[in-house]
């Protein structure tokens, strides 16, 4: 038991263990919150003294903090404590760390906490993926978090933070850290992006780099690049991932800079990452009424972009599910932020509980659409399906399918 | 041709704001009415068009916004009769102050008596809106309390959220209409985007059916009870 584990610490833990149980065994949910929370109460110092001694690595980002932890996890190859339901608050860190006494840490976590647990995790590596807007409705502005990561991270002079730098806001916060490990990854939206951090002066793009007239630029001594092959710190690796998407090739150079600071056999853990082919159920091939459907989550205008992306002109039928709880956000303003034109020539089915939002953004954008109103009466087709849902649509269609 | 300029869509476009340009352009042609949309960017000079948009945006792009109108020709095409429709951001723009990173006066456009200071909470959530016999609905996300003067009308009272003041929302002119409705509030109210669209186009308009009628019954009955 690490020095400074108190009785208090240890009687939080029992509970975190004891409520965890109790939550699976009534069934109400994975019980993994419920368990953190109250470890949490009993003691505010749980996830510092739960952290003393391991090595972690911290994820966040706004899009593929589950994916890349997933990378980072698996690239690993030992056992790893993770937060892998995506629980990515304390309660849910506290309680992968109760989970698994591994000395080897991934935790993704949520944007607005990441200062708070990077002050009590002490992280060898933090990975900052990327900001964009998301549920507008809890953090309004993402330009405060770009600021409050550059905050604490100025304060944090044993961690390595590695980032995106083709993500201006990312850069603006990571700037300031002792130790960087730029990445230079594909980051097609930067529609948040478009006036400087530093001077609110426009920000100049070209298919090369970026900067603004202050000075503040794409910053040139990059350790990882991603154009025309991956390279990790001087290293040639054949990127090959069984996960569509450029995106997830970015993910994936993250995961593999993170672990190469970590002195992890890169070779061996980009054989692990290629084969890694379903994240939390994210791209997985289900069945639901006959159907075989591809389950897509994209929660915000940059996931649905970089998922639509990935979706063939022809030959693939879309169905896309909105909802607007609280995990989601309230506010689906954001739909007409997500280029859906790009589905014109698809046959695409609405679902969710905000199906007549999306289909009156669908009709003006000039996609044809139907309104799953009576879903046992969606018409079969022989294309194969993508069934595209924001986060709690995503549990829902999760739930409702079964395995292939 | 009816041009509906879209004014700083990378800084006045955080909620979706370009929702509306695309709504009110796809209901004119569906009528037959020849129209576009113009997206003005930062470094572009101030077109010429029947009607302006103005959205939602955060602190740091509002004070650019603000900044280039005003040496812009905004200001005079608007004195001069072009119609204007601003959320947000876009509605305290348009006022003599608002507040904004800590300065509780930063300078608007002046072209309407209202002056917006922040508010001791942050409204978030959502927001119905009555307008002569009908109802506005949409979303709201700001921090701002607007006050109007002695002169000015509200766009109209709010029976849900809180508007400028928990009491009215937004302004409206003879060619102005400003509402803390963000987003593509044109999408969710097809009779607003019709209302606008008649005054711009300068007669009145066939109706339309859509998808968007349905949206705005669901809307409208999940909201007022």
């Amino acid at each position: 038991m690490p020095s400074g584990f108190s009785w208090r610490d240890g009687v939080a833990k029992t509970a975190v263990r004891s409520v965890n149980i109790l939550s699976r065994l009534s069934s109400r949910g994975s019980g993994t919150v419920i368990g953190g929370r109250v470890g949490l109460a009993l003691s505010p110092r749980l996830l510092a003294n739960l952290a003393q001694g391991r090595e972690v690595i911290l994820v966040s980002g706004t899009n593929g903090k589950t994916t890349t932890s997933a990378m980072i996890a698996t690239g690993w190859g030992s056992s790893i404590a993770a937060n892998e339901t995506g629980s990515n608050m304390p309660a849910g860190h506290v309680a992968a760390l109760v989970a698994s006494s591994s000395p080897s840490v991934v935790l993704e976590v949520d944007e607005s906490w990441l200062a708070d647990v990077a002050r009590a995790t002490k992280p060898r590596v933090i990975v900052l993926l990327n900001l964009s807007r998301d549920q507008l409705d809890r953090a309004n502005e993402v330009r405060q978090i770009a600021e409050r990561w550059r905050d604490f991270l100025v304060d944090l002079k044993e961690t390595t933070v590695v980032a995106n730098a083709n993500d201006p806001l990312v850069v603006y916060a990571a700037e300031v850290a002792v130790s960087v490990a730029w990445c230079d990854v594909p980051t097609p939206w930067t529609t948040d992006a478009v006036s400087c951090p530093r001077c609110t002066r426009p920000l100049h793009f070209s298919d090369a780099s970026w900067w603004s007239e202050c000075g503040f630029s794409e910053p040139q001594n990059v350790v990882t690049t991603l154009r025309g092959g991956l390279n990790v710190r001087g290293a040639s690796l054949d990127l090959d991932l069984a996960l569509p998407g450029t995106f997830n090739e970015a993910n994936a150079a993250m995961a593999l800079t993170a672990l190469s600071w970590l002195n992890v056999g890169i070779a061996d853990a980009l054989a692990r990452i290629n084969a890694l082919a379903n994240v939390a159920g994210r791209f997985s091939v289900r069945q639901w009424r006959g159907h075989t459907v591809r389950l897509l989550l994209a929660k915000n205008p940059a996931g649905f972009s970089a998922m639509l992306a990935t979706i063939p002109d022809d030959g693939v039928d879309v169905w896309v599910a909105i909802n607007a709880r609280i995990a989601d956000g309230r506010d689906p303003s954001w739909l007409y932020d997500v280029p859906f034109e790009l589905l014109r020539g698809h046959r695409v089915v609405c679902f969710g509980d905000r199906k007549l939002d999306l289909a009156t953004r669908l009709d003006y954008g000039g996609v044809e659409y139907m309104v799953a109103n009576d879903e046992t009466a969606i018409a079969h087709s022989d294309d194969p399906i993508a069934v595209l849902a924001n986060y709690t649509a995503f549990q829902e269609w999760r739930e409702r399918s079964s395995e292939c | 041709m009816l041009n509906i300029a879209l004014i700083y869509p990378e800084l006045l476009g955080t909620y979706g704001d370009g929702g509306n340009a695309l709504v009110l352009v796809e209901r004119a042609r569906r009528r037959g009415i020849e129209a576009q949309v113009i997206d003005v960017g930062i470094a572009d000079e101030m077109p010429d068009a029947s009607l302006y948009l103005l959205g939602g945006g955060e602190d740091g792009p509002q004070r650019l916004s603000a900044d280039l109108l005003r040496v812009s020709s905004f200001a005079s095409r608007v004195r001069d009769g072009s119609f204007v429709v601003a959320v947000c951001a876009g509605l305290q723009i348009l006022g003599t102050s608002f507040a904004i990173e800590g300065n509780d006066e930063f300078e608007g456009l002046g072209l309407v008596d209202v002056v917006t200071h922040r508010g001791t909470s942050r409204s978030v959530g959502e927001l119905v809106v009555r307008v002569g016999d009908q109802a506005l609905v949409g979303f709201e996300n700001h921090g701002g309390r607007t006050s109007l003067g002695a002169d000015v009308a509200p766009l109209g009272s709010v029976e849900r959220g809180r508007g400028n003041d928990g009491s009215v929302d937004g302004f409206t002119t003879s060619t102005i209409w400003a509402s803390y409705a963000h987003g593509p509030m044109m999408a969710m109210n097809p009779w607003f985007a019709d209302e606008v669209l008649s005054h711009v186009h300068g007669r009145e308009l066939e109706p339309l059916a859509l998808v968007a009628d349905q949206l705005y019954e669901e809307r409208r009955a999940a909201l007022i009870r």
